[in-house]
Order: C-alpha cells, then structure tokens, then sequence
C-alpha cells in the first residue's frame, strides 16, 4: 500500500496543483519519506523544511492523527499505507 | 475564497511608492505632480513584507520583494510587470548553506546597486548576514568575510530579532560597502565584502555597561548624503549623528529634537545638508512625542531641527514609524513619504513642508521605496523645467 501525502493549499503551486501525492515507500522514515516527496517536487522542500533540515517552526506533520513531534520528529517509522499530512499550524498565525 | 489584487498601470513619469505591509505589499502610483495616487495590491495578501526595491538600471522595470509566509519561511520574488506577475522559484534564492547552521528567518532589505553595477543586488536578513547577487538576482551567496566575522557571536538581537537592516552604498567605490545590525552596530567593508571592521566611534549604547564599545550598538538606520560620500547620517537606538569622515567617528547632532530616539533617517536627493528623521517618545512608549505627528528636517547638517506638520495630525496621534517606513523621491522638489504602523500613508510635494494623506486602513506599514519609472522620461522633465527657469529668469 503507497503512502500517502496530504498536501495544504500553499504547496500545492508546487505539486502540480495535487492535494494528495501517493508514493510507493516501504521501511522509510518520516523524513525520508519526506525526501522522496521532494525528490518528486523539489519547490515543497525549502517551504517545509529550513536550510538546517529541521521542519519549519510553524509547519506541523501528522502521521496519521498525531503529530510527528510526539513520535519521534522525522525519525519517525512509517507504516505501509500511512497518510503523512502538513499542515501550517494555527500558532504561525499570530499577527493579527 | 481569493483576495481580489487590483492592479493599475504605469508609465513613464510616473513615481512609484511601494509599501510593505505586514499583511501584503501595496504599489502607489501616482504623475510626476504627485498629487492623485491610485493604489495597486495588495501583493501576497497575508503575507509580510520587510523588503521591497525596484531595479530600474539598463532598462529594466523590475520589481523584488520578500513576502515572508508565517508558515513556510521567506522567498525572494520579483515581477517585470509592476505585480501582475511574481515569479516563484522553487529553491529559495536566498538560502544559508548547509555549513552555516543557520537558517533564514527573515530578508530585511534588498538593496539595489550602483548603476555602474547594474548586475549587482544585495540582501540584508535575519539572522544576520548579508547575501549577494552579482548576476542580478538569478543566483545568491552568503557573503562569507561578515558571516565568519569573530564579532558575530556577540551580536545581541534587539527588538525585531539580530537582524542585518541596512545596507549603504555609494562610498567610495564599488567594493565600499557599509552595513547597520541590530544589535551589532555599523560595520564597513572596503574589499567588497571580503574583510569588515566595526564602525561605531562616538555611537552611544545606553543598554551596555560600557556606554561606547566598539561595537554592539542598536543602530536603526543610516543614510548617505547625496553628492558628499564622506558624510552619512545615522538613527541611533537612542542618539542621532552625522559622520564627515566616512564612518570612521560619529558626532553628536541630536539638537532641537524632541527625542533622539526614532528609527528612520533619510538624506536628501541632492543637498547634503538636508535630512530627515520622525523622532518617536522614548524605547519604551515608540510613539509620536505629545502624540503631535512630526517630521523633523535638517538643512544645515545637523545643526538644527525643525518640525514639519502641516497636514500631519497634531492631537492623539500616537504613530509609530518604523525603520523604513520613511522615504523620498528624486524629483524637484522632491517627495517624501511614511508609513504607520497604523497603516496610513502620507505623502508630502514640496520637501516636507506640508503632507497629505495618501491612503489610511493599510495594514500596518513597515517599509516604503520610491522609484522614478522610466528614469530618462524624468530626465527630459527635469531638462524642459529647467529651460523654462532658465527662459523665465
């Protein structure tokens, strides 16, 4: 079973307009996985991720239902079938 | 649902405000006779915008900005089409390398330069450092000499993070390059970037024990004087100077103001002597002193202050104007123009001698950039004024 990315509306510019990309991954990592993703569409990576590698402060990904902070940030193990989801997270909307 | 941008038209003659916002970047347009302005945007609707600049050397009618995402970080984009289109480029152009372990949080400034290098660009950014294109803006590097620099790692960030805000061209050469920090103070480079030495003699810093170290100091802005290399003009994070020697020493010329304390300064196109600040009341209440609105101009270096505001609200306005929030033309005589954190533009004709209101409810503003479009249809302007004068004398 592929894993499957949700993708919010401002990377989709960058996915050729996808809102879920499917890839055939097995025993990946959340980050490789990630890779791979970007791997396909290179433009998602500097909005996800910072030039250190580190997810975005304000960009959260979900394994599942629970964020991946929680399980071990990128280092995290993928199920086969999973659905990995960003989203940009209501804490980077503070300005008013 | 999708923010409607409106877009107007430009041509050549016109002067061109923009205005960085912390909700979208807006294009102000208005004739040479400055008096109707018809407002384009908002560009990157939701989206701040520290830095914005108009390259308009070898014909090119070519807008930058930084529109920064909460969410997915900085991008540097520009359009040749005054906004209707932005390029957006996969990679970030303005990126640390990978070594630097660092990341962008911010691009402060983009400064445009010299028209004998039409191909060179630089970046000011958070945390900071300074980037540069040499290629006019397709490909970006850190400029490794100020990155590596020992003094970095005992730069403080001030209010808006340690950021590097200001960069000053126009010395003496191409490779002569000054820089502002917060909090790092000036810093200057005469190699084109390769070494940098600090730059802060005379430059006070009321929140140090020692009160002028040799660098660390929270300079908000410095500019150059026009046709006088030598001589620069800095707001200081409490303080106000003038240097006549290229930033080697700063003096004191905080005269006649109600508080040193702002963070714009802006130099006159053309005379030397003439500057411009909008003193705020103190680093704890950033607002208009007596809540009065006023312009300060210079017209003897320094010497002296004086307030302009006709046309500027003189009751309760407690405004604040950022570090570039305060800009002029280059038109006879030239404009100037603030932006408030309250999200008004003002717009002043005649040098600052009195000001209108340009637009009010922008989001609030923290940057505004003027350009001439169509540089040689001013040119022939400015020629056919002068024969009348000529003509009439």
């Amino acid at each position: 079973m592929p894993v499957v990315f949700a993708l919010p509306g401002y990377l989709r510019p960058f996915a050729e307009g996808k809102s879920q990309v499917e890839l055939d991954l097995e025993e990946v990592t959340v980050g490789e996985a990630l890779d791979q993703l970007f791997a396909r569409f290179p433009g998602a990576r500097d909005r996800v991720l910072t030039e250190v590698g580190s997810v975005r402060q304000h960009v959260n990904i979900f394994l599942g239902d629970e964020n991946i902070r929680y399980l071990g940030g990128l280092d995290a193990p993928v199920p086969r079938g999973a659905r990995i989801t960003i989203l940009p997270a209501v804490s980077g909307g503070s300005l008013g | 649902m999708t923010v409607q941008v409106r877009q107007v038209s430009f041509h050549d003659g016109d002067v061109l405000v923009m205005v960085g916002t912390m909700k979208g970047a807006f294009l102000a347009r208005s004739a040479a006779a400055r008096r109707q302005w018809e407002l384009a945007g908002p560009y990157f609707p939701g989206h701040p915008v520290y830095a914005i600049a108009f390259d308009a050397r070898e014909g090119r009618r070519r807008l930058w900005a930084a529109p920064e995402s909460p969410h997915f970080g900085s991008v540097l984009q520009s359009s040749d089409d005054f906004g209707k289109t932005w390029t957006s480029p996969e990679v970030a152009k303005i990126r640390f390398p990978e070594q630097a372990g660092v990341s962008l949080k911010r691009i402060w400034q983009i400064e445009v330069g010299q028209s004998k290098d039409s191909q060179v660009l630089y970046c000011g950014v958070e945390p900071a450092a300074l980037f540069e294109s040499r290629d006019a803006g397709e490909t970006w590097s850190l400029v490794q000499g100020l990155f590596d620099h020992p003094h970095r790692a005992r730069w403080q960030p001030g209010g808006g993070g340690l950021c590097l805000h200001t960069i000053v061209l126009g010395g003496n050469g191409p490779s002569d390059i000054l820089v502002a920090i917060s909090t790092g103070g000036v810093y200057k480079t005469s190699d084109g970037g390769l070494t940098w030495r600090p730059s802060n003699q005379g430059v006070r810093a009321d929140f140090l024990p020692n009160k002028h170290p040799e660098f660390g100091q929270c300079v908000h802005k410095v500019a150059r004087a026009a046709g006088r290399p030598e001589r620069l003009y800095l707001q200081n994070h409490w303080g106000l100077y003038r240097s006549d020697d290229a930033g080697a020493s700063w003096k004191d010329i905080a005269k006649g103001v109600p508080s040193d304390f702002g963070f714009p300064i802006v130099a006159h196109p053309r005379d030397a002597d003439t500057a411009y600040i909008i003193p705020m009341e103190s680093d704890e209440f950033r607002c208009a002193p007596e809540g009065k609105l006023r312009v300060y101009r210079t017209r003897d270096g320094g010497g002296s202050w004086h307030p302009l505001s006709a046309g500027l609200p003189q009751n309760e306005a407690f405004e604040t104007v950022l570090r570039d929030g305060l800009a002029n033309d280059r038109l006879e005589p030239s404009g100037v123009y603030f932006g408030t954190r309250s999200g008004k533009l003002y717009g002043s004709d005649d040098e600052g001698s009195s000001w209108r209101l340009i637009r009010e409810g922008l989001p609030p503003i923290v940057c505004v950039k003027t350009a001439l479009v169509g540089e040689a249809a001013h040119a022939v302007a400015r020629r056919r004024k002068a024969s009348q004068k000529q003509a009439r004398a």
